[in-house]
């Protein structure tokens, strides 16, 4: 058993058989074939490892060469591992009686060895578990001149185990075969973090170490609550971890119970709860756990996973589903907020040096205008079909606002010129989530109908850390006291100005938060689908003065780490079961 | 034909042990005989064809091995192997 640290992103527990994506960027996927294609594989597997043999002739031959026939014989060694007979026995069996594709086969079988050498601790054996990965990864390279299967098209459930994966890979996981997934990269507020909790899949980024110590086939646990990966669990921890998964399944009935009652402090200040949605599939999560609508509706699925363009139509769709769906209720469509990570066609074509300092988001919209025209005519005609509003991300300047202001009312004439239906009142607002525009917000919310505070941009830009470096993820923090000025000034802001303000960062969906952000003032939270219940159950535990001491006395405080053990005392003291 | 089965006690000598070059030498002079054979450390038992298994030995100098052939040259066989092990696999001291 090997147990891992990593950075929860994702609740939930999942168990299963884990798929080793390679961090070469090939991956060895556990793959069965037909008994009829047994032989098939076999002959290719020769083939492999005879191409191999050829290899590794030609490298002794060099050496030998070179330094002598002794180093050569070096060589030898691996030739005699790569032809050993119980070796090729157990691949072939592997082949013939379970059918295991021969990339998986090796993969398993010399992962094995390689363990077994290592095993051998003190001893000179343990170093020969190098040669083993070796003739492994090499092997596995011989192989892969065949095609190999995707792992979006997985055909059993497994929890995928990887170096990275980018967003479109994360989104592009079919969600009842991936169980759950752990990285050696990447952090909280990762756009592949956030697919992950949009597509409610149970995800640990940043462990570290885990393809040195996992192999497809192994049982691997994530715990997406705690940031674990647990390794071949022994049965102890099996058991403890499936009473988990009983216990979660239990206290997500007790919540639903919660569905149907107002999410209404204490004192009967009624709270508006949103959702923040990634795909159209969820609008079903949001409504059966009682969302009064859908606060963040990010469009970027749109255009991930995909090398051509998404044409207006393809928006439409997207954009008339959950309106359709919501019934009436407000949905806040988000336009593209690409770039950065989240690659696409549209980006340019050299790398940039700071990408997340760079073209992405409204300035990307507002540099490829048919591309943001495009956008804004899907969301104005999906308009009349429900309560549709418009949300800018990004926006660092008046003059950006502006500009798009400008080229929505344009795109709405243009429509109504050629007679298609479209309102011409669909509120605009814009993300908070640049410094800059919680500082300007006296003039900036003067010219929107809504404001949306946007956290984990704001805590990025506000404390300079990459959410995606592990060195420096420590100082990501949204308790920082800068960044909760910040949310507090744009509260009062948006309170000047009778605008209505949310909060739809990941900030909002954890309960310890809430009781500060009713203090801070605001009424209205967008959170994860999976969120709503437990902080409706939060709302209705608390008062608003209570809820304001509590912001009182945190906007005294000096230090992240404080502030955050001061919320969850605080949170205790009312909902004990809510603090994790 | 005569199938018999032929035994040696042997110590590995060799300062190095049983390492990767040793045991590809065994295979070597294993593969040259019909009979089936294998080696024992202890309770473990390999297959003297395989390099893997005689690796997984982990064999130090100094320990001592069972050379165990079950065949028509079984006896050939095992005085070959004892004799390359007995030679130090004809490696140099100062490896």
């Amino acid at each position: 058993m090997q147990k891992l640290e990593g950075i929860a992103v994702s609740p939930g527990i999942a168990i299963g058989e884990a798929l080793v994506i390679d961090r070469e960027g090939g991956h060895i996927p556990r793959r069965f074939l037909p008994p009829s294609a047994a032989d098939a594989e076999l002959l290719r597997l020769d083939g492999a490892i005879q191409g191999l043999a050829g290899e590794i002739s030609r490298d002794r031959d060099a050496v030998a060469k070179e330094l002598g026939a002794r180093y050569g014989a070096i060589f030898d060694a691996h030739l005699q591992m790569l032809r050993d007979p119980i070796l090729r026995g157990e691949l072939e069996q592997l082949l013939r009686e379970r059918h295991f594709s021969a990339e998986y086969a090796v993969n398993r079988t010399l992962r094995r060895y390689a363990k077994v050498f290592q095993s051998l601790e003190g001893s000179f054996v343990a170093e020969r578990a190098t040669d083993i990965n070796d003739i492994e990864k090499r092997l596995i390279r011989q192989l892969s001149g065949q095609p190999r299967q995707d792992f979006s098209k997985l055909t059993s459930p497994a929890i995928v185990l990887a170096h990275d994966l980018t967003p479109s890979e994360t989104a592009c996981m079919n969600k009842r075969l991936v169980l759950g997934f752990a990285t050696d990269a990447g952090g909280p507020g990762s756009h592949t973090a956030i697919v992950a909790q949009g597509m409610e899949i149970p995800a640990v980024l940043g462990v570290g170490n885990l393809l040195n110590e996992a192999a497809s086939g192994d049982l691997v646990i994530i715990d997406g609550d705690h940031g674990n990966v647990i390794v071949r669990p022994d049965e102890a921890t099996l058991a403890e971890y499936r009473r988990r998964v009983e216990h979660q399944e239990s206290h997500a009935v007790e919540l639903e119970s919660l569905r149907d009652l107002p999410a209404q402090t204490g004192d009967g200040e009624r709270i508006t709860l949103l959702a923040n949605i990634e795909f159209p599939q969820e609008v079903a999560h949001c409504l059966e756990r009682g969302s009064e609508g859908i606060g963040l509706y990010r469009t970027e699925f749109l255009y991930l996973g995909t090398t051509v363009e998404p044409d207006e139509d393809v928006h439409y769709r997207a954009y008339a589903e959950v309106v359709q769906a919501m019934q009436g209720r407000p949905v806040v469509i988000r336009t593209l907020d690409l770039g950065a990570d989240k690659l696409t066609h549209l980006q340019a074509l050299e790398p940039e040096r700071n990408p997340f300092l760079g073209l992405r988001s409204i300035r990307l919209s507002l540099r490829h205008l048919p591309t943001f025209r495009t956008q804004l005519r899907a969301i104005l005609r999906a308009s009349v079909l429900g309560d549709v509003r418009i949300m800018f991300p990004l926006i660092s300047t008046v003059m950006e606002l502006r500009k798009a202001k400008m080229i929505l009312a344009d795109v709405c004439e243009d429509l109504e010129e050629h007679g298609i239906p479209c309102r011409r009142d669909v509120p605009v607002g814009i993300m908070v989530e640049v410094p800059a525009a919680a500082v300007m917000i006296d003039l900036l919310a003067p010219a929107v109908d809504f404001l949306s505070i946007g956290t984990n941009d704001l805590i990025q830009y506000t404390l300079a850390v990459d959410r995606t470096n592990k060195d420096v993820v420590n100082l990501y923090n949204s308790c920082d006291p800068a960044v909760l000025r910040l949310i507090a000034q744009t509260c009062d802001g948006a309170r000047r100005c009778h605008k209505p303000v949310s909060l739809c960062g990941q900030m909002s969906s954890n309960p310890i938060y809430l009781m500060l952000l009713l203090g801070l003032g605001l009424r209205q939270l967008s959170v994860s689908p999976s969120a709503v219940p437990e902080i409706k159950q939060a709302c209705r535990a608390v008062t608003i003065p209570q809820c304001e001491a509590v912001a009182a006395r945190v906007l005294t405080m000096d230090n992240a780490r404080d502030i955050k053990q001061f919320l969850r005392e605080e949170l205790r003291k009312v909902a004990a079961d809510l603090v994790h | 034909m005569e199938v018999s089965t032929y035994r040696r006690v042997v110590t590995i000598v060799n300062p190095n042990g049983l390492h990767a070059r040793p045991a590809d030498q065994m295979v070597k002079v294993a593969s040259q005989f019909k009979s089936r054979i294998e080696v024992c450390k202890g309770h473990e038992r390999v297959d003297g064809r395989s390099i893997i298994s005689l690796l997984t030995l982990a064999a130090e100098q100094g320990t001592e091995l069972v050379i165990e052939a079950q065949g028509e040259d079984a006896q050939s066989a095992v005085d070959a192997l004892a004799e390359l092990i007995a030679h130090q696999f004809h490696e140099a001291h100062d490896e």
